[in-house]
């Protein structure tokens, strides 16, 4: 009982704190933050699933949040119709013939009797033709797509199907990723496994940044399509005009705090869903397996679970929550930008979220997102109001002063490192301690 | 004469900077193999390490230039650097008798002590771009070349020019300085021997009565002199910028990864295996065939295996490729649980 009471006064000091950002900021900028918050709670989900039940490191999110956000201008974009006169087909043929001489020398390294050496070589060399190729047949192609009026298009663009899709596609995307990842990767021992999905995703950001063809890299992808309607065309319905003479605001604003609020009831719907599953399936004796794997690896493995599968299990469902939160996160920015995909903000931060919510602890997990990305937000006002009153009494043409001024915003760097550190050495299990079961 | 055309243009595009890149990994390695093998975690933070010790090179230079303390065509930051690394390892000091020592004297899981380095590394990013600022510095000063292209040209009538800048020499020079040190350091001081006991078994080097508390002293402090040399020598050859340095950690990673961790020869060879490979990778092999080949046989194209843009990307791919094939590295590192 004293848990709940526990959980339910952190949640509400939470929304508190968004609806003084309402009152005294103004009610957009708390729904943004609202909007971003649930997101990021979703993504310390699939973090918590993997660390905080089942002990794997997974640095990745930054790649699995892209992956989601791929994923939207996969299903949602309209083809361009050049494109694929171009000879789109033959980038698809060739990724395939790297992808079969990949499989075949996993087949040959697995399968042959030859000695070791004999199948470095022909591994090196099977990879080394697939790859050679792979680029001889998709070359020219991409260089006619990428042609195609560059400012515009110059990509193959995707299905023009509803964006909603793309969350599942984009959870299913990161998954199938994740599996490839998984299977490889799983057996390393743990910090080592950080630093490889680390590196794995900053691999797939490159991919991103650099393949105009797929995503039209550094140029980004702009106008994706809305699963809620566009405050223009909100401004002219009656209803939203006489909500305007109702509050007496401008029909700007309250049109994008309408579309604002549909964005957080579909996200809250989401989050919501993904919690029950998660919480029915810490409860069931998947969970409690799990958790056994987690504490004690040799003895699990003794009482004949399956060590290797069910990590990988595990990775994969977490990826995939993953997945769909970056593909949420597009849909909401609009638009696909492979720059903004920085480690600091995507892996680390989700990190501090689900350590200082409690790992293991769904509920825990939530408000951390909640309360780390209020506080990523709203510590730059902070700071620079921290900053001039510790100066107020320096005249204004001081160096020191502007400089400190200047500067000041970077103070939240600094305020999640001394969060993570407090947390980390005075509370070990976070806001909402795991559950003892 | 085509031969030598081709053989400076390798060495000119290819080698130099190579090795110069491959120096910079190196130290770097070796702080993050040095931390590992004795203090027993992955250092998340010392890629800002590295930053802060860059950080007070440049504080330090502006203010001898601004007291106009000149030495020649001398570069000051290289005279500055005595100083800064006593402040980087000041600051090593400080961070582990507040942070890192409390997680040693629990005897927590690796993986806890690498949670806690990715908030030192928050922190001091945060510090660093308070105090500084996240914009781009140069701070080289004095003669920027020991060769210039049309100085080569001329001297030897060749068609390739050949370019040292005078970073690329202090670099090389000073990492095989410090390297030399170091080794002889560990291999032959009574400090460095116990060092390495400490390293091969905690115990039982407790139990020969040797000071643990010395040997974390010692270990921060060739953790920060490699930190702050490392940092400020890539900086120099390629101006500070703090963001840069939280992408340098992978890099290094996977130079210390790839030779094998815990081991400091491995440290090295992976440095120069991770620069090397990229830049082999993302070189275009036009020009060197256009020396070497008949001119009827000449191919279209940059033949380049990787365009340039995924120059970084190689040091992930290699050390994924590593990982997989072969996690100990090339020179067999300790394994810690």
């Amino acid at each position: 009982m004293q848990d709940k009471q526990h959980i339910i006064l952190l949640f509400l000091s939470m929304f508190i704190l968004i609806a003084f950002v309402g009152f005294f900021q103004s009610w957009n900028l708390a729904l943004t933050i609202f909007n971003l918050c649930i997101i990021s709670s979703v993504m310390s989900l699939g973090i918590n699933i993997q660390w905080g039940n089942a002990g794997i490191v997974n640095f990745g999110v930054m790649g699995f949040a892209a992956l989601g956000g791929l994923a939207n201008i996969i299903v949602s974009m309209p083809p361009t119709a050049k494109a694929w006169d171009a000879g789109a087909i033959y980038i698809i043929i060739g990724i395939i013939i790297f992808i079969l001489s990949i499989i075949f020398s996993i087949l040959v390294w697995l399968k042959s009797e030859l000695s070791k050496k004999k199948k470095y070589i022909i591994n090196f060399f099977l990879i080394i033709l697939g790859y050679f190729l792979m680029r001889y047949i998709i070359d020219s192609p991409i260089k006619a797509i990428e042609a195609i009026e560059p400012a515009k298009t110059g990509y193959l663009g995707g299905l023009d199907l509803p964006v909603i899709i793309s969350w599942p596609i984009g959870g299913m995307l990161a998954a199938l990723i994740a599996y490839v990842i998984g299977k490889i990767s799983l057996g390393l021992r743990s910090d080592y496994l950080a630093i490889a999905t680390l590196g794995i995703s900053e691999i797939i950001i490159y991919i991103l940044k650099n393949e105009d063809w797929l995503s039209r890299g550094v140029k980004n992808v702009n106008g994706l399509p809305r699963p809620v309607p566009y405050e223009i065309d909100l401004q002219s319905e009656l209803w939203v005009l006489e909500l305007t003479k109702f509050f007496n605001i401008p029909v700007s604003e309250i049109s994008s705090i309408i579309v604002k609020l549909s964005y957080s009831c579909i996200f809250l719907l989401i989050l919501i869903g993904i919690l029950l599953l998660l919480e029915i399936a810490q409860k069931s004796p998947w969970g409690r397996m799990m958790r056994a794997i987690r504490d004690n690896e040799v003895s699990a493995n003794a009482m004949g679970k399956d060590i290797k599968t069910r990590h990988l299990q595990v990775f994969v469902i977490g990826s995939a929550i993953i997945g769909i939160a970056g593909a949420m996160l597009t849909t909401l920015d609009g638009q696909f930008t492979p720059v903004t995909y920085q480690p600091l903000r995507f892996t680390f931060l989700i990190w501090i979220m689900v350590i200082i919510g409690g790992s293991g602890n769904n509920f825990g997990s939530i408000i951390g997102g909640f309360l780390i990305w209020f506080f990523w937000v709203q510590s730059e006002p902070l700071g620079l109001w921290f900053i001039s009153q510790i100066t107020a009494h320096i005249s204004d043409t001081n160096i020191i002063k502007s400089h400190l001024l200047e500067n000041a915003a970077h103070i939240r760097l600094m305020f999640m490192g001394m969060i993570l550190l407090i947390t980390l050495r005075f509370a070990p299990k976070g806001l909402i301690p795991e559950v003892k079961r | 004469m085509e031969f030598l055309n081709s053989f400076i243009l390798i060495t000119n595009y290819i080698i130099i900077p190579g090795l110069t890149y491959g120096s910079q990994l190196a130290l770097g390695a070796l702080g993050i193999t040095i931390v590992y093998t004795v203090l027993r975690f992955s250092n998340f933070a010392h890629g800002e390490f590295m930053s802060f010790g860059t950080m007070s090179t440049i504080l330090l230079t502006w203010v001898f230039i601004d007291s106009k303390i000149k030495f020649g065509t001398f570069p000051t930051a290289i005279i500055v650097l005595p100083l800064s690394i006593i402040f980087t390892i000041i600051y090593c000091l400080l961070v582990d008798k507040f942070v890192f020592k409390f997680y040693r004297q629990q005897k927590s899981k690796s993986v806890i002590a690498l949670i806690v380095s990715i908030g030192v590394m928050f922190f001091t990013g945060g510090l660093i771009r308070f105090i500084i600022g996240p914009g781009d510095k140069n701070f080289m000063d004095g003669e920027r070349f020991i060769l210039k292209a049309k100085d080569f040209k001329m001297l030897t009538g060749l068609d390739e020019g050949l370019t040292i800048k005078s970073t690329q020499g202090v670099t090389i020079i000073l990492t095989i300085l410090l390297v030399i040190l170091l080794f002889w350091f560990l291999n032959k001081t009574k400090t460095g021997k116990s060092m390495r006991a400490y390293s091969d078994n905690q115990e039982l080097a407790l139990l020969s009565g040797i000071n643990p508390e010395r040997i974390v002293l010692i270990t921060w402090i060739i953790t920060g002199t490699l930190a702050c040399v490392a940092g400020t020598l890539y900086g120099l050859d390629k101006s500070y910028k703090p963001f840069t340095y939280l992408h340098l950690v992978l890099p290094i990673f996977a130079a210390a990864i790839v030779g094998g961790v815990g081991n400091p020869i491995g440290a090295i060879i992976g440095g120069f295996v991770i620069s090397f490979s990229e830049l082999l990778i993302t070189f275009a092999y036009k020009k060197f065939f256009f020396y070497i080949l008949p001119d009827n046989f000449l191919p279209d194209g940059l033949l380049q295996i990787l365009s340039t843009d995924y120059k970084i990307a190689v040091s992930f791919i290699i050390l994924v490729l590593v990982l997989l094939i072969k996690p100990t590295g090339i020179y067999k590192g300790k394994i810690i649980e």
